[in-house]
C-alpha cells in the first residue's frame, strides 16, 4: 500500500491538511503525518516515495496517486528552496512524525542529552559557550554566559523558562519547533536543566497557537520518563504581545499582570520566583542538542560571519511568492532572501518594503538589500534581527499607515508601566494622523486673548515631523523594555525612506 | 453541578501548583466565558489574593472577559503581514457579514504569516482567505 505523508503543522491544517488526509486514506492509501518542510505556498504538501506535490486538494487524491497530477515538484530534498538550507535546529523537519518518541530517537534524539549527562554542568556550559550560540530570542544575548551566570548562583530552586511567546507578525519558527519537533526543544530544556542545576521547566505558550499547546502537552507527557529528574509544564499565556519579553513573561507566570520589571537584578541571578533562571528562546533551546553532540560546538561555530554564529532559521512572511522556513549560516543578504530564495512579491508587484524582526524592527527600504544577516550589521543600519522574521510589502503599502499601526500597536499591547511607551504610543499616533493631514491650526481655548502665552499659530507637519523624531528619541532611550523602546524603529525608519507616504 | 460548586472545583484543582492564578482564570473563562466579579472573589478568597490582585491580573490579559458574550467570535489577524497581504480590504466585507450576530475579534498573530489573510474560529484556523471564504466563515460561525 502507497504511504502517503502530509504534515499536521498548523498552517497546513488551516490550508486543508486534515480533509486531504482523509481523502486519501478513503482511497486507500495509508497516510503519515509528519511534520512541515517548510515550504508555505505548497502547503499541504503531498510526500510519496520523497517526490513532493502541492499545495494539494482532495481533488488531486486520484491523479497523485496514478502519478499523473500536473502539480508534481519532483524530489522534495532536492527542490531549491530545500537543497540550499543548511538545517541543524530543524533537521527532522518533514521528516519525521512529531510525537513519535521512536522516530525522535532513530534520528539522533537524545544524543545530546546523554552526552551531556556524561560530561557534566562545568563541560556543558563550556560547549555552549564555545559554539557562540546566541538568544534568537531578539537580542542576541550569549546563551554560554546566560547558563554561566545561573549555574553560579547558588539557591535551593532554579528554574529553566522557554520563552514561547512568538507574538511577533511574521515569525513562525518556534511553532514550527513545537508542533514538528517537540523532543528537540524538551531535550534542549533538559540540557540547560542539566547545565545549570535546575530541575523544574516551563514553557510559556502563547494562547494564539493551540496547535501547539496540544502537541507540546502531549510531548512532555510522552518523554516525562527519558528527561527525569528534569520536570517540564506547559503554561498557556492570555493574549498579552508584551510578556514576550521575559521579565513580564516571568511575572505572568507567576499569576501576575504581565509588567515589565527594571532590570537589576538579572532574571539570572533574581528571576521566576525570585530563584535564578535561564530564559531562553524556543530556537535558542532547540539548536541545543544539536550544539551538545559530538563535534557539534565547533560546527557551528565553524559557521556564519564576525559574531553571529551558526545558522538561523529565517522567516519568510508577508506578500512573498514562495514565503516559509529557512534556515541557513548567518551572512546571506536580505536581497537573496527576498527577491531569489522567496521570489519577490506574490501579487507580483514590485518590493516596496521589508520589515525584519517583527512589529518593532525596522522597514528597510530596497537599496539596502545588501546588507548581511548580521546582529551587528543590522544594528549599524538601525535595524534588527530580532526573531529573524521578514514581512514583504509590495508597493501598494502605505508606509504613513504602517508606522501609524506601528505606534498603535504599542499603545494596545504597552503594559503600561513606564510612561515613555504608555503615553508616547498614543501621542505618537495622534502625531502622525496630524503629520497625514498637514499639521494642526490653533483651536478652542488656545485661541482666547487670554491665553498670550500660547505660540501665535499652529504647527506645520515639518514642525509636527520634529515632535515625533522627538517623542521617537524620548521612547527609544527612555522605555523600559524592547516594545516602548523598539516601536521608533518602524516609525522612523519609514518616515526616512518613504516621507512621500505622510504627506496628504 | 452549580456554577459556584464548579468554580470551587477549579480553584482546588490548580491551588497547589506555583503561579496559579492564570491556569484558573483560562478554566474560569473557559466554563463561564468570563471572568466576572463573582469568580473574581471567590479566586481570591482561595488563593489568599486580595480582590484588587485578581481584577488587575484579569484587566491586563485580552483572553478574559468581564462578561460573557454569547455571540460566536471570528479572530481576524490584523498584523503586518496579514496587512500585507491584504487583510484590510476585506474588513468592510467581514463587518457586513458579521452585522450584530457574529464578534469579529482583531488578534494579532496567528502565526501562519506566509499564508494571510488568517483567522481563527475556536481552535481551528484558516489560511490563505479572500472576500469570499472570510465571509463564508463568518456566515456559518
Amino acid at each position: 500500500m502507497t504511504t502517503i505523508r502530509i504534515s499536521d503543522d498548523a498552517l497546513a491544517r488551516a490550508c486543508g491538511a486534515d480533509e486531504l488526509a482523509a481523502a486519501f486514506e478513503k482511497a486507500g492509501a495509508s497516510v503519515e503525518r509528519t511534520s512541515s518542510w517548510g515550504m508555505q505556498w505548497l502547503e499541504p504538501l503531498v510526500e510519496v516515495d520523497g517526490k513532493g506535490y502541492g499545495p494539494a486538494t482532495p481533488d488531486d487524491v486520484t491523479a497523485i496517486l496514478d502519478g499523473s497530477s500536473d502539480k508534481g515538484i519532483g524530489v522534495i530534498a532536492e527542490h531549491p528552496f530545500i537543497a540550499g538550507q543548511q538545517r541543524l535546529t530543524f533537521a527532522r523537519a518533514g521528516k519525521t512524525r512529531p510525537l513519535s518518541l521512536d522516530d525522535y530517537e532513530a534520528t539522533g534524539g537524545w544524543s545530546g542529552l546523554k552526552r551531556a549527562r556524561e560530561i557534566g554542568p562545568e563541560a556543558i556550559v563550556e560547549e555552549v559557550l564555545s559554539s557562540g550560540l546566541r538568544g534568537r530570542g531578539g537580542a542576541g544575548f550569549p546563551a554560554g554566559i546566560k547558563w554561566k551566570t545561573v549555574a553560579g548562583a547558588q539557591a535551593d530552586q532554579k528554574y529553566i523558562v522557554c520563552n514561547a511567546d512568538e507574538g511577533d507578525s511574521g515569525t513562525f519558527a518556534d511553532r514550527m519547533v513545537m508542533e514538528g519537533d517537540p523532543f528537540a526543544l524538551i531535550e534542549g530544556m533538559a540540557i540547560a536543566g542539566e547545565a545549570v542545576g535546575a530541575t523544574k521547566g516551563y514553557v510559556y505558550l502563547r494562547s494564539e497557537y493551540p496547535d501547539a499547546i496540544d502537541k507540546m502537552e502531549k510531548a512532555v507527557r510522552a518523554c516525562a520518563h527519558i528527561v527525569a529528574p528534569f520536570v517540564c509544564e506547559i503554561r498557556a499565556g492570555a493574549g498579552a504581545y508584551v510578556c514576550g519579553e521575559e521579565t513580564s513573561l516571568l511575572n505572568s507566570l507567576e499569576g501576575k499582570r504581565g509588567e515589565v520589571r527594571a532590570k537589576p537584578p538579572l532574571p539570572a541571578l533574581k528571576g521566576l520566583f525570585g530563584k535564578p533562571t535561564v530564559v531562553n528562546n524556543v530556537l535558542t533551546l532547540a539548536a541545543v542538542p544539536h550544539i551538545l553532540m559530538e563535534g557539534g560546538a565547533s560546527l557551528y561555530d565553524s559557521l556564519g560571519i564576525d559574531r553571529s554564529k551558526g545558522t538561523m532559521p529565517i522567516q519568510l512572511a508577508g506578500n512573498i511568492k514562495h514565503g516559509g522556513l529557512y534556515e541557513v549560516a548567518f551572512g546571506i543578504t536580505l536581497g537573496e532572501l527576498v527577491n531569489e530564495i522567496g521570489g519577490g512579491t506574490q501579487s507580483g508587484r514590485p518590493v516596496k518594503a521589508v520589515q525584519v524582526g517583527g512589529p518593532l524592527g525596522a522597514y528597510i527600504h530596497p537599496d539596502q538589500f545588501d546588507i548581511p544577516f548580521d546582529y551587528e550589521a543590522y544594528t549599524a543600519a538601525d535595524a534588527l534581527i530580532g526573531h529573524a522574521g521578514i514581512t514583504v510589502f509590495d508597493d501598494t503599502a502605505d508606509m504613513g499607515a504602517m508606522a501609524r499601526f506601528a505606534m498603535e500597536f504599542c499603545a494596545a499591547e504597552s503594559c503600561g508601566k513606564c510612561t515613555p511607551c504608555r503615553l508616547g504610543a498614543v501621542r505618537g499616533m495622534e502625531v502622525i494622523d496630524r503629520i497625514r493631514v498637514g499639521g494642526r491650526e490653533l483651536a478652542g481655548v488656545e485661541t482666547e486673548p487670554q491665553m498670550h502665552n500660547m505660540p501665535k499659530k499652529g504647527r506645520s507637519p515639518d514642525e509636527e515631523i520634529q515632535l515625533l523624531e522627538d517623542l521617537c528619541e524620548t521612547m527609544k532611550f527612555g522605555s523600559l523594555c524592547a516594545l516602548g523602546g523598539f516601536t521608533p524603529y518602524p516609525v522612523m525608519s519609514a518616515l526616512k525612506h518613504w516621507p512621500e507616504d505622510f504627506r496628504k | 453541578m452549580s456554577s459556584s460548586q464548579k468554580l470551587a472545583e477549579i480553584i482546588a484543582d490548580h491551588k497547589g501548583r506555583e503561579g496559579a492564578l492564570l491556569p484558573i482564570l483560562h478554566d474560569v473563562q473557559k466554563e463561564f466565558g468570563c471572568v466576572d466579579e463573582n469568580s473574581e472573589k471567590a479566586i481570591a478568597e482561595g488563593l489568599n489574593l486580595s480582590r484588587a490582585e485578581v481584577h488587575g491580573v484579569v484587566s491586563f490579559y485580552h483572553d478574559f472577559l468581564k462578561q460573557a458574550d454569547p455571540r460566536p467570535v471570528v479572530q481576524i489577524c490584523r498584523a503586518e503581514s496579514c496587512k500585507a497581504r491584504g487583510v484590510e480590504a476585506l474588513m468592510d466585507d467581514a463587518n457586513k457579514a458579521a452585522g450584530e450576530r457574529v464578534r469579529l475579534s482583531t488578534v494579532y498573530c496567528l502565526g501562519l504569516c506566509s499564508s494571510g489573510p488568517n483567522a481563527r474560529i475556536g481552535d481551528k484556523l484558516h489560511a490563505r482567505l479572500d472576500s469570499a471564504a472570510l465571509t463564508k466563515l463568518i456566515e456559518n460561525a
